[in-house]
């Protein structure tokens, strides 16, 4: 898959360079307004170029339908019901390793590759995982979570050996064009012009809520509780002069946000759904990310309501409290620097 | 199994006419026509003999040939010139070019609908024109591009004249131009839209024929080129090789339709032996152009079959595309009443001045295969089996 950035431009080189029977596709997802994100003409004519440029031919698909229905309309939906969506995973689950796959084996391709930094990983017993990219600092794996081994098989991730800097001086050095191109920033389909309200307050109904604090003393407005996120410090009305406070709990049903301190916002247990390991279920200490940057902390993963399969529900006991997490942010277990399992956090 | 190009009404290989009446273009001549010497009298002796060979199969006079960048030009020239000329309302049927859609919606105006068969309905537009009589513009194409249908231009040209005289009537005759005869079909429109790569002629040139004393404003302001319709220096050499190309499209024209009707035969003959394929062009001859077969497929996305024809040597399409490449619902299958399940399985063959009966026989060769494979079978088309990973 060809953005038209960088990043999956060197990707699509290193495999040729290997004398794999490569073709380059970018993807139409959105048609709506985009800052650049992965979906605009100018990306789509950077990717068409850098495949002329290797010698590979490029085509574009037109995901439109699925987009808009998996990722947009479940971003907007899950505002809506007070989860905080990260629609990059939404997009890798339901379209780039999902229904690109799919289309992939109808037209006889063996794999699909992309430009994350990350990597995949083969165990002596054959168990493939998802690993960190070797640049930390871009690492990717958080939102490769949920690729199963069946998709591993099928997955090629060329650049996650390299540096980012690496990346961009094997762009430059092969010529490619978008050695310079910034790297995409935030949620694609929202334009920052538009900013995330606009876009949603055309979708979804924005309810106003009183910011109360602990004691039930009303302290503040918000204009959509929608928008409000766990652990959430600006943007809620609040009088300067206190001590930090942060949105410690959400009742949208009595139409109030709860702020409290850092105290109020630790915990040292998280429960999560639509957990799927990996491989094998792993019974002892993990490490556990609960953002796409952040760190990795100690924790024990133990299934929920008796069951163990895949979409089940799990608690993360943490070794020592961590920070709660939005419900709707995905929650990643590794096992050193591979990932071993995921799912969604919940209330 | 040799290449096989099936997409002549996305554009199809110059004429060797074409080629030859540019060759003097591409060097020694090239004067600006408007100038006052010899070199451009040079280039104006040729635009003029253009001019006059477009008007002749236009049946116009050369003086209402206005030469333009090509058929969207044309058609924007049609309906905004004419919106910004009268002040009317524009009306035009529904499975009509973008070019034509995307201005007509800008200007806010409104769609004729069709049958199933792609032809609009006669009715429809009389109601339009009683309704009140602000209707400046008519447009309605001679052939679609996407399913090849003809549409009852004189007949349109009939009732308008009859409801409603002041009411100008556009056709674009882009999809028509290279199968039927042009004066006949589309000549009694006020306005006639042509492009030159669809006849075997240079991309980025085309004409808006435009009947004298109908209202037009220009697009272009500028030097007040092509008697102030069209400002701009003209593309002499592209309007050269697009008169070459228009000529010898209409010298060969009974000819052509007949060889490409026997192609054509043959090829609706063996997509009937593909499992659930739905022919959705017209099957009488004098209901849709010869080289255009809309054919949809149940059970399949119709990028994966052109990608699949396109890694078996078979140029096609699924109609008309976005400029980024990506497949966009199909607005003329939609107003068909197509299915939109079975409008995603679309894919458009079309046969050209060239096409042979080999074309024909390689596409049915791989198409079988290719559908089946398109709705998740695991037939292979024959490619090397890929070692490592592809994408």
């Amino acid at each position: 898959m060809m953005s038209g950035g960088v990043d999956s431009s060197v990707a699509a080189a290193l495999l040729a360079d290997e004398g794999y029977e490569v073709v380059g596709v970018t993807l139409k997802l959105w048609g709506g307004e985009s800052d650049s994100g992965c979906c605009s003409i100018s990306d789509v004519d950077d990717a068409r170029r850098v495949a002329d440029h290797l010698g590979i031919d490029h085509h574009t698909f037109n995901f439109g339908d699925a987009f808009t229905e998996h990722v947009v309309g479940a971003y907007a939906a899950d505002h809506a019901a007070g989860r905080t969506p990260n629609p990059c995973i939404e997009c890798n689950r339901h379209i780039k390793f999902a229904a690109v796959d799919e289309r992939a084996r109808l037209l006889g391709f063996d794999a699909v590759a992309t430009g994350h930094h990350a990597r995949v990983a083969t165990l002596p017993d054959g168990t493939r995982r998802v690993a960190r990219g070797a640049d930390l600092a871009k690492d990717q794996s958080y939102v490769l979570h949920m690729l199963d081994q069946d998709r591993l098989a099928r997955t090629l991730l060329p650049i996650g050996g390299l540096q980012k800097s690496e990346v961009r001086a094997r762009a430059a050095a092969a010529g490619l064009r978008t050695a310079a191109k910034p790297d995409s920033q935030d949620v694609c389909f929202i334009t920052r012009t538009q900013g995330r309200g606009s876009f949603l307050g055309e979708r979804i109904p924005l309810t106003p809520a009183r910011v109360v604090d602990g004691g039930g003393a009303t302290v503040g407005h918000v204009a959509a509780v929608e928008l409000v996120t766990l652990g959430q410090r600006k943007g809620l009305g609040l009088p300067g002069g206190t001590d930090p406070r942060y949105v410690v709990g959400i009742d949208r049903g009595a139409g109030t946000v709860t702020v409290g301190g850092p105290a109020d916002l630790v915990t040292d247990r998280q429960a999560v759904q639509g957990w799927a390991w990996t491989g094998p279920a792993e019974p002892g200490e993990v490490l556990v990310q609960v953002s796409a940057h952040g760190s990795a902390h100690p924790a024990v993963v133990e299934p929920l309501d008796g069951g163990e399969g895949d979409g089940a529900r799990v608690l993360v006991r943490w070794a020592s409290p961590q920070r709660r997490v939005a419900p709707g942010q995905s929650v990643v277990a590794y096992v050193g620097d591979h990932v071993v399992g995921g799912g969604t956090a919940t209330a | 199994m040799p290449d096989a190009y099936l997409d002549h009404a996305a554009t199809t290989p110059l004429r060797p006419e074409a080629v030859a009446a540019m060759a003097p273009l591409q060097g020694e001549v090239f004067g600006n026509p408007s100038g006052s010497h010899r070199w451009a009298r040079e280039a104006r002796r040729l635009l003029d003999d253009a001019r006059d060979v477009v008007a002749a199969v236009v049946g116009a006079e050369p003086g209402e040939v206005v030469f333009t960048s090509g058929g969207t030009e044309a058609d924007n020239l049609a309906v905004s010139g004419v919106a910004q000329a009268s002040g009317g309302r524009v009306v035009c049927s529904a499975t009509e070019h973008h070019a034509i859609l995307e201005p007509a919606r800008a200007l806010g105006g409104d769609l004729l609908v069709v049958g199933g068969d792609g032809r609009i309905d006669l009715g429809a537009l009389e109601r339009e024109l009683a309704a009140d009589r602000s209707v400046g513009l008519v447009s309605v194409m001679t052939a679609n591009n996407e399913v090849g249908t003809i549409q009852p231009i004189a007949e349109v040209v009939d009732l308008v004249a009859h409801l409603s005289p002041a009411t100008v009537v556009h056709t674009d005759a882009v999809a028509a131009a290279p199968w039927l005869d042009l004066a006949h079909h589309a000549g009694p429109a006020h306005l006639v839209s042509v492009s030159a790569h669809k006849v075997g002629g240079p991309q980025g040139v085309g004409a808006l024929v435009v009947r004298e004393g109908t209202p037009l404003s220009p697009l272009l302001l500028g030097g007040g080129q092509e008697r102030e319709r069209r400002a701009g220096t003209p593309n002499v050499a592209g309007a050269v090789g697009f008169a070459a190309a228009l000529a010898a499209t209409a010298r060969d024209r009974e000819a052509t339709v007949a060889r490409v009707e026997r192609l054509r035969a043959r090829l609706v003959a063996g997509l009937a032996t593909v499992p659930d394929a739905v022919l959705v062009s017209p099957v009488e001859p004098e209901h849709r152009t010869p080289g255009t077969v809309l054919v949809c497929f149940h059970g399949l996305e119709r990028e994966v079959l052109v990608f699949l024809l396109d890694q078996a040597g078979v140029g096609a399409s699924w109609g008309s595309s976005c400029a980024s490449g990506a497949a966009e619902p199909s607005h003329v299958l939609t107003a068909m009443g197509v299915a939109p399940e079975l409008a995603r399985g679309a894919l458009r063959l079309s046969l050209g001045w060239c096409s042979t009966e080999a074309d024909v026989d390689a596409v049915l060769a791989v198409l079988p295969g290719a559908v089946a494979q398109a709705r998740g079978a695991t037939t292979d088309l024959g490619r090397p089996a890929a070692s490592g990973a592809r994408s």
